[in-house]
């Protein structure tokens, strides 16, 4: 069950490691859209009282002609922007989307797609993915793994659960059987196209234990809406107790 | 149905001629969507499917080329012609220019013959879908200008140009002109690189 | 100053087949009109569906039949489709033709004193392809499987395996850009060509210089779409892959397409048209705001010659800015770099328009008239509408807010309560102009303060909604738990937001029957009035009220600017741009 507190009538929880940073940078842009807004709010009243035509029966030509200060907003914009981009923008977005930290300090997991489920991947005690193919994929082998393979043979798969364990962050390489899905993960602010025939990594690093919402975020048919899944924040041991579950269920043998 | 000389413009090009240069600059972007999107999936594509260069047909495609070259050199006398108020090889000049496009029309129709033949069809691989799209859109476009001398022809058996007011016939030349450039741009594209 | 001759025309060549730009312009009137209340009714319903999630539609809900409705409650089949036309039909067959089709085909020609467009049958071709292809789109409702219902944003795969009402809508697509690239054609070699003796460029109202780059960006961008809506074709009905990589599975059942194409190429097509086509809905709002403005301020609009630049460096940049849309498509990271910071420079222009028409303000002398009510709502709502695109432009809280309600509410601010809310003044404006006769003031002010209100009602919740990271495009939001507080919780009393939501879609709905009336009451009834009731100086406003076939009934000479209201020295406070002109 996820914790209904993770949502408050705003911003979920920030329960990631770079969620706190899109959470200022979310701050800092409304903060100066308010400050832009009211400025220009003032300014539009006390015109609209100023010079109605009751207190003000003849127009100023003469105020129509501009001056440098008309450039102020446009050269205060800008040099905001300037900042934004190059101190806010640029830097979070590359710790998001660019620097994948390393996967040897990492659980690495697979994630397919499709309509409308998200199946993970775990590569078992090898490390190695088994190879998906399409022809074999159907509804008791989402994936289409073929299990006599040695890499394949130790792969466990999960159906909407992304299991992981507190302390490390999780890498997930994702892609799409039919459509464009999103995956999106409010708690972590983290989302991504999820996208046929490509292969897209997306990373993120928990905070605290507990159950987050996986929604999608692309239209992606008419089970859009409820295409969702919970990533499972646990300890090492209970994560690794899980494993041992589904290699019991669905290998038929422990490690 | 000749009218008086042709009202005043703000620029002094008739709007007929500016509407033409205007319609073809969207022409351009239409082709180039498409030309682009070739561009980024031949080079992107694991899969783009292009055939061996000998099964491309390339010896039939140059001459197609100058075929069509060829075509806009008459239509290119064709206006001349009409500009010294010589209606008559106006219309030999415009017959040769539609003659050499339906040649150009009736060469495309073999070589797309002996593609299918050879197994490249609009569904065999990329090449061959973006091969025929393209392709088959700048045929439409060289009926569509047939149509157009066509119909320059038939005004000009009626009289309705001179050297006074010849405005549409260069118009449809224009209109010539561009369709056998997009051609120029689409064979390197597809047969030489 | 006529160029035909229209004394014995039979009425269905003067109003139905009219080579004349103000019928037609009439004609896009009231055809946009139409489907702009579809387009509502669509949504209407959704909003129904989003705030009482799987209860029977009330009133209509029997009559949509099993394939949409069973029992009359939504299938989520029909809220996709509801939800894809909603967007098409608005954008494609409501505003732009309002906008482009009805106020730049009525009022270009008049304010650069021409008699009609430079190719009147091209215009009469651009309605009768729009009105078509519109039908055409209506119609895909009724093939197998239902209308299109991939969003009006079409993404392949999902919309290569869809059925085939989405076909339809990539024919009628092609049918509507036609209608569109033939106006532009039109729009811009009238603006270059037909204007008046000394109208020069810096002489034309800021309406005809948005009319004019709106009709430049729609003739560069829409053929672009044209290609890819063609390439999506192909892959639906013949099976080519452009846009399909090879090994999908729908439903467990393989692909047998050739594959090696990319779904990312058709939302870089489609883009490279959807963004400029977004300045197309605003510019032409901006352009009636202006003009309405300097009207009654009574004096020249702030930096006439900054906003002129503004346009035209706006129109310029749009073409270098639409992969915004695409930060979370799985492009480059460097792509995505390169088009946040254009993103952020197109911002500029946009607030030195907006700017200069707020200091337009300022040493006025301001007439509250009805229009003029709409076009000083239209200041700060767009702005809000402008603004909320800032975190959508900055890369790492567009990763958040990309696909979230939030976006819904941006784009809707700058559209409804933006371009809608000028493009409804301007009626009020030049009503007199094109009838003769003035429309109620009083119901006007009713229509204008239950607009503005319940506008804000549907759409201010958005933005919470998308704080909280209710994705778009959701039949129901019960399904997920991160939605619920936002939407169907009790939020203002026991009121949920969807609800507040859907009571002021009814109530928008409700007060938009006082402008109808008066519109069809006034056109008939409405006191007459003289040629420039409000004393303007453009061109337009130099003809009879309405102007006949032809429209100038005298030489125009064009001796100054067009805002040239309470110049100093001036017997009265407004000099017509033509000499000589009343």
């Amino acid at each position: 069950m996820i914790d209904p507190s993770n949502y408050t009538f705003g911003l979920p929880i920030a329960a990631s490691t770079y969620a706190s940073k899109v959470d200022k940078s979310l701050d800092i842009v409304h903060a100066a859209m308010a400050v832009i807004f009211v400025a220009w709010t003032i300014f539009f009243i006390i015109a609209l009282i100023k010079f109605r035509s009751g207190a003000m029966p003849k127009a100023n030509y003469a105020a129509s002609k501009g001056g440098l200060a008309s450039f102020l907003p446009d050269a205060a914009v800008l040099l905001f922007e300037i900042w934004l981009i190059f101190v806010v923008g640029l830097p979070i977005y590359a710790e998001i989307k660019e620097n994948i930290p390393a996967a040897e300090n990492a659980t690495v997991v697979n994630m397919v797609s499709e309509q409308f489920a998200w199946t993970f991947q775990y590569a078992g005690a090898d490390g190695v993915f088994g190879d998906l193919d399409p022809k074999l994929m159907n509804a008791n082998n989402q994936l289409g793994l073929d299990r006599t393979h040695p890499s394949a043979k130790d792969d466990i798969v999960s159906i909407n659960e992304l299991h992981a364990p507190l302390g490390k962050p999780v890498i997930l390489y994702m892609s799409s059987k039919d459509v464009i899905h999103s995956f999106f993960v409010p708690e972590f602010r983290v989302k991504q196209d999820v996208v046929p025939g490509m292969r897209i990594p997306l990373w993120f690093d928990a905070l605290k234990t507990g159950r987050y919402e996986i929604g999608c975020a692309q239209l992606c048919g008419l089970g859009h809406y409820r295409m969702r899944g919970e990533v499972v924040i646990e300890t090492p041991e209970e994560h690794a107790a899980w494993l041992e579950a589904c290699r019991l269920e669905q290998l038929g043998t422990p490690s | 149905m000749s009218h008086a000389a042709a009202p005043k413009t703000t620029t002094g090009i008739p709007n007929g001629k500016l509407g033409m240069w205007i319609f073809l600059a969207s022409e351009i972007m239409l082709f180039g969507s498409l030309i682009s999107s070739y561009i980024v999936l031949a080079m992107g594509s694991p899969t783009f499917g292009r055939p061996d260069t000998a099964l491309l047909g390339k010896p039939l495609a140059t001459i197609n080329t100058f075929v069509l070259i060829t075509s806009s050199v008459t239509m290119v006398m064709a206006l001349a012609s009409i500009q010294r108020n010589n209606v008559k090889a106006l219309l030999g000049w415009m017959g040769a220019t539609s003659f050499l496009g339906l040649g150009f029309l009736g060469i495309k129709a073999f070589e797309y013959h002996h593609k299918i033949a050879e197994g490249i069809t609009i569904t065999s691989s990329l090449f061959g879908s973006f091969y025929y799209t393209l392709t088959g859109l700048h045929g439409l476009h060289m009926l569509g200008g047939l149509a157009f001398n066509a119909y320059i022809a038939i005004k000009a058996m009626r009289g309705a140009y001179s050297a006074d007011h010849y405005e549409r016939v260069e118009y449809a030349a224009l209109y010539w002109h561009f369709v056998d450039l997009v051609w120029v741009i689409l064979f390197p594209l597809f047969y030489l690189v | 100053m006529t160029n035909h001759d229209t004394h014995e025309l039979p009425f269905w060549r003067k109003y139905i087949f009219s080579l004349d730009h103000k019928v037609i312009g009439l004609q896009y009137l009231f055809t946009a009109m139409v489907f702009l209340l579809i387009g509502f009714a669509f949504v209407i319903i959704m909003r129904w569906q989003l705030a009482y999630p799987g209860t029977k539609i009330p009133l209509i809900g029997g009559w949509l039949g099993d394939s949409f409705a069973p029992g009359g409650i939504m299938l989520p089949e029909f809220y996709n489709q509801l939800g894809a036309m909603h967007g098409t039909i608005m954008v494609f067959l409501g505003i732009v033709p309002l906008g482009v089709g009805f106020y730049g085909n009525y009022f270009l020609p008049l304010q650069i004193g021409a008699p009609d467009m430079a190719f009147p049958r091209l215009n009469l071709a651009s309605y009768w392809l729009y009105l078509p292809g519109g039908l055409l789109m209506l119609s895909s409702f009724m093939m197998p499987g239902g209308a299109a219902q991939s969003g009006w944003t079409s993404y392949p795969p999902l919309s290569v395996i869809a059925p085939s009402g989405q076909t339809m809508w990539l024919l009628s697509m092609v049918v509507i850009i036609t209608s569109s690239l033939l106006g532009s054609i039109n729009f811009i070699v009238t603006t270059i060509n037909m204007r008046a003796p000394g109208l020069t460029w810096f002489r034309l109202p800021i309406f005809v210089w948005s009319q004019f780059i709106t009709a430049i960006l729609l003739l560069f961008a829409f053929p672009v779409l044209e290609g890819g809506a063609l390439l999506q074709l192909l892959d639906r009905v013949i099976h080519t892959s452009f846009y399909l990589p090879a090994g999908l599975v729908i439903s467990g059942v393989q692909m047998t397409n050739g594959g090696g194409g990319s779904a990312l190429l058709y939302q870089h097509l489609f883009w490279f048209l959807a963004h400029p086509e977004v300045y197309v809905l605003i510019l032409p709002a901006m352009g009636v705001v202006a003009e309405i403005i300097a009207t009654n301020t009574r004096k020249p609009l702030f930096g006439y010659k900054t906003v002129v630049a503004a346009i035209i460096f706006l129109g310029a940049l749009s073409f270098v800015v639409w992969a915004h849309h695409m930060f979370l498509s799985g492009m480059k990271t460097s792509l995505a770099r390169i088009f946040m910071t254009t993103t952020m420079v197109i911002s500029l222009p946009s607030v030195a328009i907006l700017s200069c028409l707020v200091f337009s303000l300022w040493g006025s002398s301001i007439r509250f008239s009805v229009p003029m009510m709409f076009a000083l709502a239209f200041l700060p709502l767009f702005g809000i509408g402008g603004l909320t695109g800032l975190p959508l432009g900055l890369l790492p809280t567009d990763i958040y807010l990309h696909d979230t309600y939030y976006v819904i509410g941006h784009f809707h601010y700058v559209v409804v309560t933006g371009t809608l809310v000028a493009l409804m003044g301007g009626i009020y404006y030049w009503f007199p102009k094109m009838f003769g006769r003035r429309m109620n003031e009083g119901w006007g002010k009713v229509h204008f303060w239950g607009t503005v209100i319940t506008m804000n009602g549907i759409f201010f919740p958005m933005f919470i909604q998308g704080m909280a990271g209710v994705q778009r495009r959701l039949y129901d939001f019960n399904a997920q738990a991160h939605n619920l507080l936002t939407t169907t919780a009790p939020a203002i009393g026991k009121m949920s937001l969807s609800e507040l939501q859907y009571i002021c879609a009814i109530a928008l709905l409700i007060f938009q029957i006082p402008f109808l009336i008066n519109i069809f009451y006034s056109l008939f009834k409405g006191p007459k009035t003289e040629e420039n009731p409000w004393k303007a100086t453009t061109l337009e406003w130099d003809c009879p009220s309405p102007p006949p076939h032809g429209n100038f009934t005298h030489e125009l000479k064009v001796v100054r600017g067009p805002y040239e209201y309470s110049v100093p020295g001036d017997k009265t406070d407004w000099s017509p741009q033509s000499e000589g002109g009343r």
